[in-house]
């Protein structure tokens, strides 16, 4: 056992009320805190206990959502000890996935005008951007450098929730090099659907308008939660992301976010992704060296 | 069939018992948030427990049906008139085309439900007819009820059958007090609360405050305090952060350890707030009911007594069934 996986300690177990289950695999987050948490998840979800209403993979933890007329909590607490023991015996390594790009327009100016709105009391630099600020912090050069670091490195749905189909993003990157960027002081009322945004060790898209206290970078520029279902991508479902996709986001520039609001009109849009597997101890051995490798799938798609 | 919205009151949605399966992606439970309540009055008009409702807060929606209906009005105490004239709450009433309801002042609590025969029929998103605002799903278009809307209403069920009594005995039917005992069962991250902030939360009084919705309840009271530690990697800096992980429906989270906030059905799903407990399922209903104001005190039980409190609330609502005269449905 090689990889940090192997060190992490049992998970702690505790219950949220008489219907749920909450399993802390790690107080801090981490890329094999994260991994363990998706494979008790799908095991849970395969071994279809009846009861189990809700199975909630997020960042470090796993909440279980249960009707304990049909499934007694002592009877999913082992269940679940069960699966995770058997876990670290037999390390899951790899998760078949998918890689999908997503456009964001950089310093947009929709961000920009609700930024402006929440600056006294509500940010560390009032006077300043978002963006400055984040790349202050990061002690990067300027907004630019910051905004490289963001999209060339690609992320991983480490959770998605909050409000329908947000994803929180984490990037697939040496620990010293992980965007950290404090909250807002007080969170905003507002936030633009679709702002790609950031707090903590997390990335994020907001999929619906909102309050939100992330700092706000840019906009994503395709839908990612789609109610009616119009697009191709949402025929399924009208959440777009999954736990475990992995996302590398592409500049674009305003005419080219024109561009695909006209195609997202005509219905024509499609999200650019391919099929990956993901494998964590080729991820957290040479991380960005097996990120040009996951990346090279979006070629010729 | 239909009524016709004239004013909307302050926040009509249509709800019913909720939409479960989707909130490992932020879709919440929704639902009426005093299931109980909205139960009965279904039962009332002959419906199963799982028909739509309007649940209406504070103010009520004036509405006019455009055909003979059958209704039931139910949850906290208001002055409900048909035609301007004075009709009973918890009863069935029987409404003729072009009737007007309406509503006076709530008299305590927080929302009143209206039933009819057949169940408010918009279509079902995800398994429930419940309005989910935020994500602008389900209910009548995604959202809250707005004058001149037009809200379908179902075939009756069951061959128009309604159950024998048009009552349902003062027993069944709910207190709205404004001093309430909340239990939880403590957990979750309470390790996190030092001993004299746990026991501000177990002994102190703790107050409603106007920040409650369909979201959550805020309650201002004596604060607690947080053990201070050094935070884990991607938990934020205050000591009441954790990372972002999902919250149960129901749980209690103090951030910054001033006021707690009680999680309810429209609640985002997760988020990077310490969680220090959580309402049990049976208390549910009753934190929906309690008004800014209210004086609660949080009193902690074990599992077993969870259970046993469930157990006690199903068996008093097939009670208040079999008092209609009408096994539940």
């Amino acid at each position: 056992m090689t990889t940090e996986a192997a060190v992490l300690p049992a998970a702690r177990y505790t219950w949220g009320g008489d219907e749920f289950l909450f399993v802390e695999v790690s107080e801090a987050m981490s890329l094999p805190a994260n991994f363990k948490v998706m494979s008790i998840a799908g095991k849970l979800s395969d071994a279809r206990l009846p009861g189990i209403v809700d199975i909630c993979p997020a960042n470090a933890s796993l909440l279980v959502r249960f009707d304990p007329d049909v499934l007694p909590p002592e009877q999913l607490e082992t269940a679940v000890r069960d699966i995770e023991r058997d876990l670290m015996n037999h390390q899951e390594r790899a998760l078949e996935t998918r890689i999908v790009e997503v456009p964001v327009w950089y310093e947009d100016p929709f961000t920009a005008e609700v930024a402006q709105r929440f600056r006294e009391g509500f940010h560390q630099e009032p006077e300043g951007s978002d963006i400055d600020y984040a790349a202050k912090v990061n002690h990067l050069k300027d907004a630019a450098e910051f905004i490289q670091r963001h999209h060339e490195q690609p992320w991983l749905v480490s959770m998605v929730g909050f409000v329908a189909g947000l994803p929180f993003l984490f990037q697939l990157v040496d620990r010293d090099k992980q965007l950290e960027v404090p909250k807002y002081l007080s969170p905003r009322t507002d936030t633009p659907k679709l702002t790609v945004g950031h707090g903590g060790c997390f990335g994020c898209i907001y999929s619906v308008r909102g309050a939100g206290g992330y700092q706000m970078f840019g906009v994503a520029a395709a839908p990612i939660f789609d109610p009616d279902q119009a697009l191709a991508d949402f025929k399924d479902f009208m959440v777009f992301f999954r736990p475990g996709d992995i996302v590398k986001f592409k500049p674009v520039t305003e005419a080219e976010y024109n561009v695909i609001q006209a195609e997202i009109a005509a219905g024509t849009f499609r999200y650019r992704q391919a099929p990956v597997t993901f494998e964590l101890s080729r991820a957290l051995a040479d991380p960005e060296g097996y990120n040009r490798e996951l990346m090279e799938a979006l070629n010729g798609i | 069939m239909a009524f016709e919205i004239g004013n909307p009151g302050l926040a009509t949605t249509v709800q019913d018992q909720g939409r479960t399966g989707h909130y490992n992606v932020g879709i919440p439970q929704s639902g009426s948030m005093d299931q109980y309540s909205a139960e009965l009055a279904n039962a009332l008009v002959g419906n199963t427990a799982r028909e739509a409702a309007l649940e209406c807060t504070y103010l009520g929606p004036v509405l006019t049906t455009d055909s003979d209906a059958v209704i039931a009005v139910t949850g906290a105490p208001v002055e409900l008139k048909v035609n301007g004239e004075p009709r009973p709450q918890w009863s069935r009433l029987v409404l003729k085309a072009g009737d007007q309801l309406s509503f006076g002042v709530i008299q305590g609590g927080t929302r009143y439900y209206i039933a009819v025969q057949g169940g408010i029929d918009v279509p079902e998103v995800l398994g429930s007819r419940s309005t989910y605002s935020l994500g602008a799903i389900g209910g009548f278009k995604g959202r809250k009820l707005e004058a001149g809307d037009v809200v379908p209403v179902g075939a009756p069920l069951n061959g128009g059958k309604l159950p024998r009594a048009d009552t349902v005995p003062e027993e069944f039917r709910p207190v709205y007090a404004k001093e309430q005992e909340v239990r939880i069962v403590l957990g979750l991250y309470d390790h996190r609360l030092t001993e004299e902030g746990l026991g501000n939360l177990l002994k102190e009084e703790w107050k409603v405050t106007p920040v409650a919705d369909r979201m959550g309840l805020r309650y201002s009271g004596p604060g607690v305090k947080w053990k201070e530690r050094e935070q884990p990697f991607g938990a934020g800096s205050d000591p009441s952060n954790i990372v972002d992980a999902g919250y149960a429906v129901g749980s209690i989270q103090i951030p910054g350890g001033t006021q707690p906030i009680i999680l309810h059905r429209d609640a985002v799903s997760g988020g990077g707030y310490a969680m220090v407990g959580t309402v049990i399922s049976a208390d549910m209903d009753l934190v929906a009911r309690a008004a800014p104001g209210t004086a609660t005190r949080f009193v902690a039980v074990s599992m077993a007594e969870a259970l046993d409190a469930r157990s006690d609330l199903a068996e008093r609502r097939n009670k208040a069934w079999e008092a209609l005269g009408s096994p539940r449905r």
